[in-house]
């Protein structure tokens, strides 16, 4: 198959350029492997990827204009030319390799742990099965970026909306039974940008890689919201 | 090129659940604590823990730590130091409740106590009945757990070199640990940290392996260092494979799977494990399913067109099952197997997984290695935790759910040994200049100009080596094969060039890094297996098919100088309760 694939290392090259790769496919392919045999014919190709089996996160690319995580998505399913690019919106470092600081930053801007006001029990505490449950769907967020990266909004304004996946994040806390910092937390998201900027475009739904929905996650927080407010 | 230098109270090399376990324990003291990892914290391997981490917690069975023990170092082939093994299995329970106050996503039981599934291994009552003792969250535990201690370290503020990548150690005239030189790999400048106490937390060494579970960043680093810095590795002969690896590509199926009620047949349809373990079945111990899966295909009974490997029928416990507790497996089935294990078997083969031996450390994550007065005297500021270290509480062949446990308890000791340990110790120590210039002569290396052998063909043929004569079956003449072959790579080693010298983001320089670590890793593993001649756990030698506890229940200890071994015995002596003696090891 036929693949353009961004090139930029900074030490070297004044402008990034496409370059293109011709590479066998066969069945059952993902597009790592692909990655991998171009690194193979040069090795100066930079790209980070690591447990190739979608859990570490770390191999999110853009494909003919969508994002993906290279080492779950099958090369097959794509038109030629298949064009790799670096996630939209972020500074190059070189090659497919983009600073991820401003998108690390909003996770952390949520608060993202559990907050408990209560003194823990000596054993574990408790939750039933069903409360448990409410967190399925966002506990498994792998913090790829293909959701914030693939946001116009969080384009726009990286330092102000706090993207799909610390919104995410946000409700994954919000939800859970043990959690004693609500009312903080829907404070910390009030204003027009953090919460407010997202205009349900959806997106980020159809860029998660582990079928995570933040838009659903967004529409909750802004429930409780409302709630709060009357 | 002016080196940056800076200095911290304190080292931790490694972001995974051991160094982040570490770091939580450091953060409420007034220190400057430096956390060095190579991928974003939450990219290290542990993310990929699957079926769970042991406790006797005792929420579906009454279960005792007492047990857990037993079963630990009966699974350890008696290799195990049964006081390390004492302290992690009474440890497990407060652990397991400190992550769940930390907030782990655990599952649940319908009475709101944490969700415990059987794993292989494990047993009540000193070897009678399955135990349910291994606490989880879904098939993707290690997620969990790393997630949560990242969480809990952004509370605490701990100060992170993310994508940064330890060269090597640095020492003092007495060989004392200093700190360590490392690269900020994305500008690829060198940068000094000099510490009082260093916490080597890099994890395993599976890339040293063809076919792996591990993962691209599991090159055995810090093992490596270690050997540079003159401290042996421990026990590393003793290498696991895991039986159910996904035929062929070797990412994990996790034993939960088999926990869960799922099974092993070959390609007559036969329930093959109850011929190899006629009670535990296919909740035998690791080294045992290995074994007969290998046996089943070489004497070919093995499925598909080539017979080579056999298949993981979990179809029988209902879609609900497999959804609820095994999501993970069966989204990884579905992409790369094209199956849906709900439905259809799995196929599977042997994968290299783990690695029982390290950096020899005691149960307070102290780094020990033979000096003056005796084998275990404490190489002054190193600590090693996670599976880069031994305690050994793993021994010969190690039970599932105890690694994230022994990660867990450990990276937590070392942290709370260090405060100790920096009170005693209030200055940084002086670098020796000769120390320094070698790790900077190594980091320059690879800046050599011309042609030469690529990374990634010599990185290939490794890899392919250690699959063929260092794999689950081990005989004298394999071995020795493998040795000269590994002896010929490590001298080829040299001959290594990169065309790429540039320095942003310089991928194939890290990749020539992590080479070089896994030569050095490799050849502790054939050198420490050719010599033991016996066969103990995950340790198995057609040639010698027997246990030999008169002159084998000893850990080899392997010192990169002139590819050296020498032997300390096993501390056979419990903290607190009597010594379980050696016996046969049925299941
Ligand atoms: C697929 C799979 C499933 C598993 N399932 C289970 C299970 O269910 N239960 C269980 O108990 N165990 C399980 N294990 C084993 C267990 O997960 C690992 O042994 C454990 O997580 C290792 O943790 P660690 O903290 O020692 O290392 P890791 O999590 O591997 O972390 C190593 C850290 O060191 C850093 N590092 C390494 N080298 C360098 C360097 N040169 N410079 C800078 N940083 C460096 C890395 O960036 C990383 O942060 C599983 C293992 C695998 C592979
Ligand atoms: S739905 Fe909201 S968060 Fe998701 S992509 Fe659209 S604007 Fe962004
Ligand atoms: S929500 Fe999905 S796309 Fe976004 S970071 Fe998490 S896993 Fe990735
Ligand atoms: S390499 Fe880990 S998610 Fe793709």
């Amino acid at each position: 198959m036929h693949f353009e694939v961004y090139r930029y290392n900074p030490d070297t090259d004044a402008e990034p350029t496409m370059q293109a790769f011709d590479v066998e496919v066969e069945r059952g392919m993902m597009l790592r492997d692909v990655l991998l045999q171009i690194k193979e014919k040069d090795e100066s190709f930079a790209f980070r990827h690591s447990c190739g089996e979608g859990v570490c996160g770390s191999d999110g690319v853009n494909v003919n204009g969508s994002n993906h995580l290279a080492c779950i998505t099958p090369v097959a399913e794509f038109r030629e030319p298949v064009v790799i690019r670096p996630f939209p919106g972020r500074p190059v470092i070189r090659d497919l390799v983009v600073d991820m600081s401003d998108f690390y930053a909003q996770y952390q801007a949520v608060d993202p742990w559990l907050k408990r006001k209560d003194p823990v029990p000596e054993q574990e505490s408790l939750q039933t099965p069903e409360q448990r449950a409410r967190l399925d769907g966002l506990w498994e967020c792998i913090m790829c970026g293909c959701c914030s990266t693939s946001c116009p909004s969080f384009w726009w304004n990286p330092d102000k909306f706090l993207g799909p996946q610390a919104l995410l994040t946000a409700w994954r806390f919000l939800a859970d039974s043990r959690d004693q910092g609500g009312e903080e937390r829907l404070d910390a998201l009030d204003g027009p940008y953090k919460l407010f900027r997202c205009h349900t475009i959806m997106n980020c739904v159809e860029a998660c890689p582990k079928h995570l929905n933040p838009t659903e996650a967004i529409g909750h927080i802004r429930n409780l919201m409302l709630k709060k407010s009357v | 090129m002016t080196l940056i230098r800076k200095n911290f109270d304190v080292l931790i090399i490694g972001a995974g659940g051991a160094g982040l376990n570490a770091a939580v324990q450091l953060a409420g003291a007034d220190l400057r604590v430096a956390v060095v990892s190579k991928v974003f914290p939450t990219r290290s391997h542990t993310v990929a823990a699957q079926g769970g981490v042991n406790a006797a917690l005792g929420n579906v069975d009454e279960d005792k730590w007492h047990w857990h023990m037993f079963d630990t170092v009966k699974g350890s082939d008696y290799l195990g130091d049964q006081d390390a093994i004492e302290f992690m299995c009474r440890e497990a329970i407060p652990t397991v409740y400190e992550l769940e106050h930390n907030g782990v996503p655990f599952s649940r039981l319908d009475n709101g106590r944490i969700y415990q599934r059987p794993f292989g291994g494990q047993s009540r009552h000193f070897g009678k009945e399955q135990a349910t003792r291994t606490c989880a969250a879904a098939d993707r535990t290690g997620h969990a757990i790393l997630h949560t201690l990242y969480q809990q370290n952004l509370k605490a503020r701990s100060h992170f070199f993310t994508e940064y990548f330890a060269i090597d150690l640095l020492q003092d005239q007495e060989g004392g640990v200093t700190g360590a030189l490392v690269m900020d790999i994305s500008s690829g400048e060198p940068m000094v940290l000099n510490a009082r106490a260093t916490l080597l937390a890099t994890g395993g060494c599976g890339q040293v392996f063809r076919t792996t579970s591990n993962a691209h960043i599991n090159t055995g680093d810090g093992m490596a260092m270690a050997l540079r810095a003159g401290v042996p590795l421990q026990d590393m002969e003793f290498f696991q494979f895991h039986p159910t690896g996904v035929a062929g590509r070797g990412m994990l199926i996790t034993e939960a799977s088999r926990g869960e009620g799922g099974y092993l047949i070959n390609k007559e349809g036969e329930r093959f494990m109850e011929r190899y373990a006629p009670s535990a079945k296919d909740l035998a111990s690791r080294d045992v399913v290995a074994r007969a899966i290998v046996t089943e295909v070489r004497e070919g009974r093995g499925c598909g067109p080539n017979g080579d490997h056999v298949l993981l029928k979990v179809d029988h416990l209902g879609e609900e099952t497999v959804a609820r507790r095994l999501p993970g497996i069966r989204e990884t089935s579905k992409i790369f197997v094209g199956i849906d294990p709900a439905f259809e078997p799995i196929p599977v083969y042997p994968t290299a997984h783990y690695v029982m031996g390290g950096i020899p450390s005691d149960r307070f994550g102290r780094v020990v290695a033979p000096a003056r007065h005796g084998p275990e005297e404490v190489v002054p500021g190193l600590y090693a935790a996670g599976e880069c270290a031994c305690v050994s509480v793993h021994g010969a062949n190690r039970l599932g759910g105890n690694s994230l446990l022994d990660i867990l308890v450990f990276g937590r000791l070392s942290g709370l040994d260090i405060l100790d340990y920096l009170e005693e110790h209030p200055r940084h120590g002086q670098t020796d200049s000769a120390s320094e210039e070698k790790a900077m002569a190594r980091f320059q290396r690879f800046d050599r100009e011309g042609d030469g052998i690529p990374v990634a063909e010599l990185r290939a043929e490794l890899q392919k080596v250690m699959e063929d004569h260092a794999g689950v079956f081990r005989t004298e003449e394999i071995m020795q094969e493998g040795l000269d072959r590994m002896r010929s790579i490590r001298d080829r080693l040299d001959e290594v060039r990169l065309k790429d010298r540039s320095r942003t983001f310089n991928t194939a320089r890290v990749e020539a890094f992590e080479l070089e670590n896994l030569v050095d890793v490799g050849l502790s593993i054939v050198t420490s297996a050719l010599h033991r001649q016996e066969s103990r756990g995950a340790h198995s030698r057609p040639d010698f098919p027997e246990r030999d506890d008169r002159n084998w229940m000893r850990h080899s200890l392997y010192f990169l100088e002139d590819d050296r071994l020498d032997y300390k015995p096993v501390r056979t002596r419990p903290l607190s309760v009597d010594s379980f003696p050696p016996k046969e090891r049925v299941y």
